[in-house]
C-alpha cells in the first residue's frame, strides 16, 4: 500500500506538492512533522469529498473500543437530520453538510479528536493523564485523572467528554487507536473505511498526497489542508470539499500551538520565586533597621 | 487535630509534663467546641438550614456525579463553583497577603489591629473554597496525583496553582497559629510559632503573586472561548492586580460586619483606629485600581477591543469596566478627600461586585459567548455555593468566639486569655 502511494506520488506530481510547500515556507517549517525523538509522526488524512456518509469508521471506532452500542443502528441515515457531537460512548461522528456546489452531493464531515502536535489538552492537564506519545497519539491515562475537566476547557476543538452521570467519572475520546498501532496496525477507522476517504500515515507523506490532490484537482478542493497549520498543526488533516466554516469545523484557531499562551507565564514561576523573596526579605531588613534607629533616635524605646 | 496539639504541647512545656498539658488541652478544646451564645437566632436557623440541605445535595453529587446537580455540561466544563467560589473566592482572599505585606514587611502599625482578622479571614477561604473545588473534581481522590509525585504535569498552569493553594494554606496557618497558640495558653509555642511567621509571610506573599495570577493564566488556554474584551495576553498581571483591591475591599467588608456582630470582642485600639483603618484601605485599593486601569487601557488599545464595544458583550464590559471599576475609583478618591469612612465602606462594596463581574466574565458569563445553548447555574450548585459560605462563617464565628482574633496583637499572652475566658463564662452563663 505504501508503496502504491509512494508510485501515485511520483506519477501525479511531487513537484506540484513541493510548490504548494514552497508557497508558505516560513510558516511550512515551523510545523514539526517529528515528534522530539525524531521519530516521523502517523497521522491521518481525511478527504471529505471521498466520504460517503456510510459510518463504517463510527462503527469499527465502537467495536475497536468497546463502546456501548447506540440506539440507532449504523446502516441509519436518520442520524444525519442534526449536528452530532462526540460523546463519551462515540469518539467519532460523520455529520452530513450541504453541498452548494453540488447539492445533490451532501458533504460528509467526520469530527474526533485532532491528535495536535502539541496537544492543549496534554499541557493543560495537571497530573498527565493526558498524553501526546512520540507516534502522534494523544493518549488518556484514566488512572491518573482527577477529573478537573481543564482538558475540556483548553482543547480548541472541544473534543474531551466527560461522564457527568457517573459518581467515578472519566474524560473520554479517540486515542488514534494507540494500541492498535502499538501493534502495528492502523486505526480501526481507517481500515474500515471503504472509500479512502480516512487515509492513514506519516504525516509527512499524507501532506504531500493531500497537496498534490489540491494541485490535480483545484476546482473540486478548498485550497487549504485543515490542521496543517490549525493550534500549530494537528495529526488529522482535512481536505475540504466546501470551506471549513460550511463544515462545522471550528474557524478562528491562531496557528500558535496551544502550550505556547501559557509559556510565557511558566518560565516566570521561577523568576517571581527568586526575584520576590530577595525583594521581600531585603525590604524587611531594610524597614526593620529604619524603625530600630527611629526609636533609638526618639527615646529608649522598646526593641521590636 | 489531637497529635499535632500534643506535639505543640510537648514543645511547649517540656516533656515532663507532656501527660498533663495533653490532658489540660485536650479538655480545654472539648469545652470550646461546645457552641455559645443563643442557638435559635435568625441567622443560625437560616445558615442552618442552608448546610444541612446543602450537605444532601453534596451527597447527591458524591452518589450521582455532577450532572445529578449542577448544569455542567460538555460544552461548558466549569461553572460557578470554578468561576465563584475558587476563582473568585481566592480573590477575595488576596487581602491577607496585602496586608501581611503591609503589616509585616512594611511594619506600617496602624494595620495590626486588624491583621489577625484577615489571616484568619484568608485562611477560611482558602480551606473552603479551594475544598469546594473538590465537589466540583470528578474524582477527587485523585487529587493527590499531582503532588505524590506520580504525575507531574509541569507544563500545567494549574499544576502551579494547585500546589500553590497547598503551600499557601500551610503559609496562612503558620501566620494565624501564634492566636491559636495563644488561645491553647501556650506562650512558648507561641513564640516558636511567631518566630516562624516572618518567614511565612514572606514566602506566602511570593506564593500568592503567582497563584493569583495563575487562575487568570488558565484561561490564557482559551483564546478563542474566552470573548476579546477579556481575553488577553496581560490576564495573569490583571488577575495579580485586581487580587489586591479584591482582597482589600473584601477586609472593609469584613469589618462591616464583624463591627456590628462580634462588637464585644472587638479590642478598643481597633475601635478607635477603625475609620483611620478604613481610609489607609481605601487608599490602597485606589492604587490599584489606577494600576489595573492602566492595563485594562494597554488592552483595550492593543488588542483593539473597541471593535466589540457596539455589541451585547461590548455594553456589558462597559457596564463592569465603567460602574465597577471607574466609578468606584472617582468614589475611593472622594472619600478619602473627605475622610468619609462610611463612603469608603459603601465603595469596598461597589468594587467586590465589580471583581466577582470581572471573575465571572472570565470563566462563566463571557466563556463560550457564542453558544446558542449557554450555561447558567442550576438551583443546586447556587445553593451548595451558600452552604460552603455558611459554613465559613459559623468556622468564621466559632474562631472569632474563642479566640483572640480582635484583640491586640501586642498585649501580653496571659492577660488577654484570662480576659477572654471573662467574656467566654459570662456568655455561657447567660445562656
Amino acid at each position: 500500500m505504501t508503496i502504491s502511494r509512494r508510485n501515485f506520488l511520483k506519477v501525479a506530481g511531487t513537484a506540484g506538492g513541493v510548490l504548494l510547500a514552497g508557497a508558505n515556507p516560513a510558516r511550512a517549517a515551523q510545523v514539526p512533522q517529528t515528534s522530539a525523538g525524531g521519530i516521523e509522526f502517523n497521522g491521518m488524512l481525511i478527504d471529505t469529498t471521498k466520504c460517503i456518509g456510510c459510518r463504517a469508521c463510527e462503527e469499527a471506532c465502537n467495536e475497536a473500543n468497546k463502546l456501548p452500542k447506540p440506539k440507532v443502528s449504523f446502516s441509519s441515515e436518520s442520524v444525519f437530520e442534526e449536528t452530532r457531537d462526540t460523546t463519551t460512548g462515540a469518539f467519532t461522528v460523520v455529520n452530513r453538510f450541504p453541498n452548494e456546489k453540488k447539492p445533490d452531493e451532501p458533504i460528509f464531515v467526520r469530527k474526533q479528536c485532532m491528535h495536535c502536535n502539541q496537544p492543549a489538552c496534554a499541557s493543560a492537564c495537571l497530573c498527565r493523564a493526558m498524553e501526546k506519545t512520540k507516534e502522534a497519539a494523544v493518549i488518556y491515562h484514566k488512572d491518573r485523572c482527577m477529573g478537573c475537566r481543564y482538558c475540556m476547557v483548553a482543547c480548541p476543538f472541544d473534543i474531551p467528554k466527560f461522564e457527568y452521570n457517573s459518581p467515578t467519572p472519566f474524560v473520554w475520546k479517540c486515542i488514534f487507536c494507540n494500541e492498535r498501532q502499538m501493534r502495528g496496525e492502523q486505526p480501526a477507522c481507517s481500515e474500515a473505511c471503504p472509500t479512502g476517504a480516512t487515509l492513514f500515515g506519516k504525516k509527512r507523506d499524507l501532506l504531500e498526497i493531500a497537496k498534490t490532490r489540491i494541485y490535480t484537482e483545484p476546482d473540486k478542493y478548498v485550497h487549504k489542508i485543515y490542521g496543517e497549520h490549525e493550534v500549530g498543526g494537528t495529526g488529522w488533516l482535512f481536505l475540504m470539499g466546501a470551506p471549513e466554516e460550511k463544515l462545522g469545523m471550528k474557524t478562528n484557531l491562531p496557528t500558535t500551538p496551544y502550550p505556547e499562551l501559557t509559556s510565557g507565564f511558566l518560565y516566570g514561576v521561577p523568576l517571581v520565586f527568586v526575584l520576590w523573596p530577595s525583594l521581600l526579605i531585603g525590604l524587611n531588613y531594610l524597614i526593620k533597621d529604619s524603625k530600630v534607629s527611629e526609636k533609638k533616635e526618639a527615646s529608649h524605646g522598646e526593641q521590636d | 487535630m489531637a497529635n499535632r496539639t500534643e506535639a505543640s504541647a510537648a514543645s511547649a512545656e517540656g516533656k515532663m509534663t507532656f501527660r498533663q498539658v495533653a490532658r489540660e488541652t485536650i479538655r480545654f478544646v472539648l469545652s470550646e467546641l461546645k457552641p455559645k451564645g443563643k442557638m435559635l437566632t435568625p441567622f443560625n436557623v437560616i445558615t442552618g438550614a442552608i448546610i444541612l440541605s446543602g450537605l444532601v445535595m453534596i451527597a447527591i453529587r458524591f452518589a450521582y456525579g455532577l450532572g445529578a446537580v449542577s448544569n455542567l455540561s460538555q460544552n461548558y466544563p466549569w461553572g460557578i463553583w470554578i468561576g465563584f467560589d475558587v476563582v473568585t473566592g481566592v480573590a477575595f482572599a488576596g487581602g491577607a497577603y496585602v496586608l501581611c505585606f503591609v503589616v509585616h514587611i512594611l511594619k506600617v502599625k496602624k494595620f495590626e489591629p486588624i491583621i489577625r482578622v484577615t489571616v484568619l479571614n484568608g485562611f477560611l477561604a482558602y480551606v473552603f473554597y479551594a475544598g469546594a473545588l473538590l465537589l466540583d473534581l470528578g474524582r477527587p481522590w485523585n487529587v493527590i496525583n499531582p503532588i505524590i509525585g506520580n504525575a507531574f504535569g509541569l507544563s500545567s498552569v494549574l499544576f502551579l496553582v494547585a500546589w500553590h493553594f497547598m503551600l499557601y494554606m500551610i503559609c496562612e496557618f503558620l501566620e494565624f497559629s501564634p492566636v491559636v497558640a495563644q488561645w491553647l495558653n501556650w506562650p512558648r509555642a507561641r513564640r516558636i510559632l511567631e518566630g516562624l511567621s516572618t518567614g511565612a509571610v514572606i514566602f506566602g506573599i511570593t506564593l500568592s503573586t503567582l497563584h493569583q495570577s495563575g487562575l487568570g493564566a488558565l484561561f490564557l488556554l482559551a483564546p478563542t472561548k474566552v470573548h476579546p474584551l477579556w481575553y488577553s495576553g496581560n490576564i495573569p498581571v490583571m488577575f495579580f492586580v485586581s487580587s489586591i483591591f479584591a482582597g482589600l475591599s473584601m477586609v472593609m467588608i469584613e469589618s462591616y460586619f464583624s463591627q456590628k456582630a462580634f462588637k464585644d470582642r472587638i479590642g478598643h485600639e481597633l475601635h478607635a483606629a477603625h475609620d483611620s483603618i478604613l481610609l489607609g484601605l481605601g487608599k490602597g485599593a485606589v492604587g490599584a485600581l489606577f494600576a489595573y486601569i492602566f492595563l485594562k487601557l494597554i488592552d483595550f488599545v492593543h488588542y483593539k477591543q473597541w471593535v466589540h464595544l457596539g455589541t451585547p458583550m461590548g455594553y456589558w464590559y462597559l457596564f463592569e469596566i465603567v460602574g465597577f471599576v471607574l466609578l468606584p475609583t472617582a468614589l475611593f478618591l472622594q472619600a478619602i478627600r473627605t475622610r468619609n469612612a462610611k463612603l469608603v465602606q459603601f465603595t469596598a462594596f461597589l468594587t467586590a461586585v465589580g471583581v466577582i463581574l470581572n471573575r465571572l466574565n472570565v470563566s462563566v458569563i463571557g466563556f463560550k459567548w457564542y453558544e446558542t445553548v449557554r450555561y447558567y447555574p442550576s438551583v443546586m450548585e447556587i445553593w451548595i455555593t451558600l452552604a460552603i459560605i455558611s459554613m465559613e462563617m459559623w468556622v468564621f464565628r466559632w474562631v472569632i468566639l474563642r479566640m483572640p482574633v480582635f484583640g491586640e496583637a501586642h498585649e501580653v499572652v496571659e492577660e488577654k486569655t484570662a480576659e477572654d475566658m471573662e467574656v467566654v463564662t459570662w456568655k455561657a452563663s447567660v445562656l
